[in-house]
């Protein structure tokens, strides 16, 4: 990785400061309260195929999620339940609730486009705009009306790559492609891009997949460093980031459903993460986390 | 690497130097390659030859009087100083218009539909397999569509004109623009399928509705795509002839000659450059060449090709300047 990127670690960012009311108010509140997703008994069906079967989870508040499992256990596809992403597949359905703040998301007075301006996602592969770097930020907010000036676009746009820790290395080009940076820039642009709209939640499929060690530190960081504004759920095939940067851990598993003959998801254990990676209930967890098995 | 922790290094390179060099010639490889050199040559063979035959045989009549040729009118003796091309021209720049502000819109709104609303049922599959087809179906029968439903149907009688005016400019030019239209979703619908599927979700992602998704991601990326099909099938339209013959181009002579862009008399009768291209070679070809002045309809006639050509070559290379800005902001 280049020295830039490297500098970028001195770099103190101004845009983080923690809401103390709002993380006040979470403490004091019930459980309830502190539950922002709620999956009770999801099922998810692609076509005629049963992909996840029986899954329940909750997601707290200025917590980060992490969800592990092996190749093919549904853990990005119960991610994409959470801001009806899958809703993009024509043959994708789901049963069972997904509340998010008490509201069924699944609801049909509930519109996708909503939904999704409040949970936010970055993708596997770094997917920027091929646009130039302050459009690629200024898109979501003007799309959903929060700001109309260019100036405050401008705002908007500094603040949110100071979040994503790339306005320094950026802030000379902002008119140039967003296609010539490097990768580990580029999904720090689309993490920017995401918390433009000033979303409640972060949804992260395996985002570091394709990064190189550096630049997945740069990420992993960043969502330490922004996990007190936002509720993140990362879905990673690489436990020690889980293990690394996550408070809750979901461990998935491919099983076998033997009367149909098919591979289906199943959520087979959620807890705190040190109790998955330490003392697991169990077996599968423990064989998976001890890297026996997957 | 492996060879070189041997230890005997002298005997070690030997034989690396030795198998490393045991390749020989690749016949077949060389073989391949020179067919393919072959077939890209021969190609480029018979289009220079055609090139220039048609401009040796036009090049009297372009350097000797291309003013009177650009201006003149359809004529019945080659020997006539008021022959030209003006007419034809006329007639095929409209069909340009027609087919841009026509067969465009509809034909790329069909496509973005498709590709984009449709869901993928056994009607959506039925109707994207008769687009196909239509795109195959000879050029005369869309003629014999363009006759009976702008000519007859919308065409009145004589004394009213109806909509298009019977055979008429309006004819000729929604004719070509259905001709063309299967062929503008096919290549929109492409270049609209090539979009990667990250891009949409991008823009899903950060809360964009479909038509939000559609206008700022989808189509800016497909432009470049949508852009080189489209104006190849204008390059199309603009270079057919059978179709125009049957909604009743005029050859011989034609009465009024209205300035390129003039409004009037687009329901009148017209001619086009293929028309005029055909006339002028069946009348060099039957004899009825006076041939007094020196120059026959033969040369007229390719002194008319090369004036097809630059106005295609024109439209082309607008088409590919824009589509490199296009894919330049695409970065």
């Amino acid at each position: 990785m280049d020295a830039e990127e490297l500098a970028m670690d001195e770099v103190v960012d101004d845009g983080i400061e923690a809401d103390i009311s709002t993380t006040e108010a979470a403490e004091n509140a019930q459980l309830a309260e502190q539950i922002v997703l709620r999956a009770a008994d999801v099922d998810v069906y692609y076509g005629d195929h049963w992909a996840v079967r029986h899954c329940n989870m909750e997601v707290r508040r200025n917590e980060i999620t992490a969800i592990i499992g092996p190749s093919g256990c549904g853990k990005s596809t119960m991610l994409r339940c959470y801001n009806r992403m899958n809703d993009l597949i024509a043959s994708a359905r789901v049963a069972g609730s997904i509340e998010y703040h008490g509201v069924d998301l699944y609801d049909r007075r509930v519109d996708p486009v909503e939904v999704r301006r409040r949970i936010g996602m970055v993708f596997q592969k770094p997917n920027p705009f091929p646009k130039t770097i302050w459009e690629n930020v200024a898109f979501g907010p003007r799309v959903a009306g929060i700001a109309k000036s260019k100036s405050d676009l401008d705002d908007i746009v500094e603040s949110s790559l100071k979040k994503a820790a790339l306005w320094e290395e950026v802030k000379d080009r902002l008119k140039t492609s967003a296609m010539g940076m490097s990768g580990g820039q580029q999904q720090r642009l689309c993490i920017a891009r995401a918390v433009a709209v000033d979303p409640d939640v972060l949804l992260m499929d395996e985002p570091c997949s394709s990064l190189d060690p550096i630049a997945t530190t740069r990420i992993e960081e960043l969502m330490q460093e922004i996990k007190a504004e936002y509720t993140i759920v990362i879905v990673t095939h690489n436990m020690q980031q889980a293990a690394r940067v996550s408070d809750r851990t979901a461990f998935f598993t491919a099983a076998v459903d033997e009367e149909a003959g098919v591979r289906f998801g199943e959520l087979i254990e959620f807890d705190r993460t040190e109790k998955i990676f330490s003392n697991p209930s169990d077996e599968r967890t423990e064989n998976y986390v001890t890297g026996r098995f997957g | 690497m492996a060879f070189t922790t041997l230890g005997d290094a002298g005997g070690v390179e030997t034989e690396v130097r030795r198998r490393l060099a045991a390749g020989g010639i690749d016949v077949r490889g060389t073989v391949f390659r020179a067919l393919l050199l072959l077939g890209l040559l021969l190609t480029l063979l018979i289009i220079v030859v055609l090139l220039l035959d048609v401009i040796t045989d036009g090049s009297t009549v372009l350097t000797e009087r291309l003013g009177d040729f650009l201006s003149g009118t359809l004529r019945s003796r080659s020997s006539d100083a008021k022959l030209g091309v003006h007419q034809g021209l006329r007639g095929s720049i409209w069909i340009g218009i027609f087919v841009t502000f026509l067969a465009f819109p509809i034909g790329i709104a069909a496509a973005i539909y498709l590709e984009e609303y449709a869901t993928d049922t056994r009607l959506t599959r039925f109707i994207q397999l008769n687009i196909r087809n239509l795109a195959g179906v000879p050029s005369v029968v869309y003629g014999l569509l363009g006759l009976a439903i702008f000519v007859k149907l919308l065409g009145g009688t004589s004394s009213t004109g109806g909509l298009t005016g019977g055979r008429s400019l309006v004819s000729a030019g929604i004719t070509l623009a259905v001709l063309v239209l299967p062929v503008v979703i096919i290549t929109s619908a492409e270049a609209i399928r090539a979009v990667p599927d990250s891009l949409r979700e991008g823009g899903y992602g950060v809360g964009a509705t479909k038509w939000e998704v559609i206008r700022s991601h989808v189509l800016p990326y497909a432009a470049p795509g949508i852009l080189t099909g489209t104006l190849l099938s204008l390059s199309r339209a603009i270079g057919e002839a059978a179709p125009l013959i049957l909604v009743g181009a005029v050859t011989g002579r034609l009465g009024g000659d209205p300035g390129i862009l003039d409004l009037g008399g687009l329901r009148d009768r017209f001619t086009a450059m293929p028309i005029v291209i055909t006339d002028w070679v069946k009348k060099a070809n039957g004899g009825s060449d006076d041939g007094g002045a020196g120059l026959d309809f033969a040369s007229h006639a390719a002194a008319a090709i090369v004036v097809l050509m630059v106005l295609v070559l024109v439209l082309n290379s607008a088409a590919i300047v824009m589509r490199n800005r296009f894919e330049k902001k695409r970065g």
